[in-house]
């Protein structure tokens, strides 16, 4: 700094006075171009495989756009109603025969269900939507959880039909339960759950039956019957799927619960379960359902199929689902354990009020992953000869003269499905991670 | 619970059974162990009744009785004359051979997603982020069946490849790919062909000794000694030369086409190609995003130590991040491997023969044995789903991290 008194007399050859404006940056460095430098063409062998990428999309778009633009629709009055019809149309070009699936879409929808009655499931799935929201978005009023707790009898009534008192009755069973419940659990948690679940198995058995047949001879009001085998197509997919689901959670948190626990017996159990359900494939369970579950029963009893692959589905779902819980137990450190039992809370009590709530949250996406995966597994009913969507296509619908020959149509329609579906629900999992994320991270 | 015996022992009281944290246990244990032989024995009780009342037994018999009916492909000798325990073992075959199969194909799948998902080239992370998606959210039943659909209408009837001037050749005069499957030369096992196959043997033993030595060099003086080359010669020239100095006893038989159908060489069938593929594409998409999460959860700054202590690139992946990575990746790996393994079970869909094919299919079907057979598919399974997990879980304890 002392050099400017010093070289004040002396005088510069040149002095800019004032900024050079800015110039605008090169081109290759903005915008557009920089973005397709950087992302696309950073290298030689990034730039070939750009190239490369390029051209198998521009394959696979000549393959798909032509077959979805060209589609041929049809409307109801006039066709085309079978394949060659749809051939005529196109007159040699390229394109689907989409009017399989308008022609088509109850039975693939809701399988063999009574044709007049298709409001019913249609007002239970919007019913499903409505009853799922408050449980999928906790900052919905509490309130219309109410709504959901009273869904799966609404749906059970609109599915299978008959007197409208069986459900109320099962609904008044499990008012009971929970009542035995709320007087057993300051005792202890267990016996209440315990007590819950003899009131709900007793009145289910002896009291419904006698019930709802005096009540419906005074006051009925009926839906027309429907037989598990109608019910088929992709509701049946969800039935299964959203069924198996929900019951398998409980069941499940009891076996990573009892994997656990310090008691061998009971963590032997658990552990000879799970690995025996995890160690088979799927379809062998569902052929235990189909053909060995019937001997297992007692004499006489006619459990429907769909009970029957339900049971079975729900055991599979479970014994995964413990695992992704066990995992979630693991993962917990070790001081939540230790400050629950330094507060002095019994082992039921610190599960529920400590641990689980934040095992479970570990959990969820596990859990999320199961379900969606479970969800595409009830495809495999259909070997079992329940036609669920895959079993509607492959056994009713190829088979048809009009319609033989139309695989890409009808898989890709599953397929579309499926995916919107499940891809929503694992977008959903990945949201709902976020919001529950307390680790500030 | 408590440290303080405030209350002298009162003795023993049926109330402390279910009170007493010290029995407690015990008495959930009993209680817990009644009930479940209770419930076994409800079963069994239900089980034999019924089967009385149906007039059936349980007996493993039909096992040995003749199985009549003939399985494609099968990797040992059999005829419809055979049992049906030794169709079962074809089944059992067939499905290590899907399962071996889906597993390699789906492991190169899933890394080569995984790694271009992360690669900074956009389009190319775009296209395997949609490969990974669409795969993994429609069920792997759907995948089967249309996978069969593209083999069925894109390859050619077997009639065209014949005629003086076919509608289809044989691509390089080796494959032809027909509706029922791939058409490969097979190779020929003429008399003496044992030495070269002991001799490739040999060779390969050679290579686990070479890269251990090679290693125990490295170890020792620093010096590196070459990797790949010689591994390469190792593998190729020693079953080459034996082949020649032996005087070619190793064959080629090509496929040709006869009179009706192609004689000589071997068929891949088509259901076996669309459950391969399948299996392996799905389980792919799920291996994918097993190896991404590994890359990712390997911090950035052992990169970047690794480059400061003057490691170049490669060496970088291959000493510092997939050691550690490899270490996320393989349990998830060895449980889709084993979903794998168990969807194969779906081949009973399109018609490729193996234990659900078989013994819970055919002999299911002919034999009315349901119950038995049921039994025995599940344990099969249960038996290679363990080995599997066995396998894996002895794999993975040989690489985590040796902590002291």
């Amino acid at each position: 700094m002392a050099d400017l008194s010093t070289n004040a007399g002396k005088v510069a050859p040149f002095v800019q006075t004032e900024i050079i404006p800015q110039s605008p940056p090169p081109v290759t460095e903005t915008g557009i171009i920089k973005w397709v430098r950087e992302n696309l063409f950073s290298s030689i062998p990034n730039g070939l495989m750009t190239l490369i990428a390029l051209y198998v999309i521009f394959q696979l778009l000549s393959l798909v756009v032509p077959w979805l633009m060209n589609g041929v629709w049809g409307t109801e009055g006039e066709g085309p109603n079978s394949l060659d019809e749809c051939r005529q149309r196109l007159e040699g070009a390229t394109g689907g025969c989409f009017a399989v699936i308008r022609e088509r879409w109850q039975q693939l929808l809701f399988g063999n269900y009574p044709k007049d009655e298709l409001w019913r499931p249609t007002v239970t799935f919007f019913g499903l939507i409505l009853a799922a929201l408050p449980v999928m978005f906790v900052k919905l009023p509490a309130k219309l959880r109410l709504f959901t707790l009273v869904f799966p009898f609404v749906a059970f009534w609109l599915l299978w039909g008959g007197t409208i008192w069986v459900p109320i009755l099962f609904f008044g069973a499990v008012i009971l339960g929970y009542i035995a419940y709320s007087k057993l659990v300051g005792n202890s948690f267990f016996l209440g759950v315990l007590g819950f679940l003899a009131v709900v198995a007793l009145t289910a058995f002896f009291l419904i039956g006698p019930i709802s047949s005096v009540l419906n001879g005074i006051i009925p009001i009926e839906l027309s019957g429907v037989e598990s085998r109608q019910i088929g197509g992709f509701i049946l997919n969800f039935i299964l799927g959203i069924t198996c689901v929900s019951l398998s959670i409980p069941l499940g948190i009891v076996l990573a619960l009892g994997r656990q626990s310090d008691l061998p017996i009971i963590k032997g159990i658990c552990v000879v379960f799970i690995e025996f359900i995890r160690g088979v494939p799927l379809i062998t369970l569902l052929f235990v359902a189909s053909v060995m579950l019937a001997y297992f029963l007692p004499p006489n009893a006619n459990f429907d199929i769909m009970i029957r692959v339900i049971i079975m589905i729900t055991l599979f779902a479970a014994a995964y689902i413990a695992e992704a819980i066990r995992g979630g137990l693991a993962a917990l450190p070790k001081g939540q354990y230790e400050a629950a039992d330094a507060l002095g809370l019994d082992y039921w009590q610190a599960m529920r009020l400590i641990i689980l709530p934040q095992a479970l949250k570990i959990s969820i996406p596990s859990i999320v992953n199961i379900a969606i995966g479970l969800f595409k597994d009830t495809t495999l009913v259909s070997i079992i000869s329940m036609v669920d969507l895959l079993g509607m296509i492959q056994q009713r619908i190829f088979n048809t003269t009009e319609w033989f020959g139309v695989y890409w149509e009808l898989l890709g329609f599953a397929a579309f499905l499926f995916f919107i579906i499940c891809y929503g629900i694992s977008q959903y999992s990945q949201w709902l991670e976020r919001q529950l994320a307390t680790d500030h991270r | 619970m408590s440290l303080i015996e405030d209350r002298p022992d009162s003795g023993f009281t049926l109330s402390k059974l279910f009170n007493d944290s010290r029995y407690r246990g015990y008495t959930f244990q009993v209680i817990a162990g009644i009930a479940i032989i209770a419930l076994i024995a409800v079963l069994i009780m239900n089980a034999t009744a019924n089967l009385e009342r149906l007039g059936k037994d349980i007996s493993f018999g039909f096992l040995e009785q003749p199985a009549g009916y003939d399985i494609y492909p099968k990797l040992i000798p059999y005829t419809s004359q055979s049992t049906h325990l030794h169709a079962a073992f074809v089944g059992v075959m067939n499905t290590l051979l899907v399962a071996f199969l889906g597993c390699i194909a789906a492991t190169f799948f899933g890394v080569v997603a995984g790694v271009l998902r992360l690669s900074n080239n956009w389009l190319l992370a775009k296209l395997m982020a949609v490969y990974v998606e669409v795969f993994r959210n429609v069920p792997v039943l759907l995948w089967i069946l249309l996978i069969m659909q593209i083999v069925a209408i894109s390859f050619a009837n077997p009639l065209d490849f014949k005629g003086d001037e076919p509608a289809e050749t044989l691509l390089w005069g080796m494959f032809a790919f027909t509706t029922l499957g791939i058409y490969t030369p097979a190779p020929v096992w003429n008399p003496g062909s044992g030495i070269v196959v002991g001799v490739f043997i040999a060779s390969i033993i050679a290579m686990v000794f070479y890269a251990k030595y090679r290693r125990k060099v490295l170890f020792d003086t620093g010096r590196m000694l070459p990797g790949w080359p010689v591994m390469l010669a190792l593998f190729f020239v020693p079953a080459i030369l034996a082949h020649f100095v032996m005087g070619q006893p190793v064959g080629v038989d090509y496929p040709q086409m006869g009179f009706f159908k192609f004689e000589g060489g071997a068929l891949i069938g088509g259901p076996l190609i669309a459950l391969w593929l399948a299996l392996s594409l799905y389980t792919g998409a799920f291996i994918a995003e097993n190896v991404r999460a590994g890359i990712l959860a390997i911090s950035k700054g052992q990169t970047e130590a690794a480059a400061a202590l003057g490691l170049r690139s490669n060496r970088i992946m291959s000493l510092v991040v997939l050691p550690q990575a490899l270490r996320v990746i393989i349990p998830p790996v060895i449980s889709q491997f084993l979903n794998l393994t168990k969807n194969s079970s779906l081949a009973a869909f399109i018609g490729y023969q193996e234990i659900t094919g078989t013994l819970m299919g055919v002999t299911l079907n002919q034999t009315g044995r349901s119950f038995e057979a049921v039994l025995l598919g599940m344990l099969i399974y249960l038996t290679i789903s363990l080995l599997i997990s066995f396998g894996g879980n002895m794999y993975n304890s040989s690489v985590k991290l040796k902590e002291r």
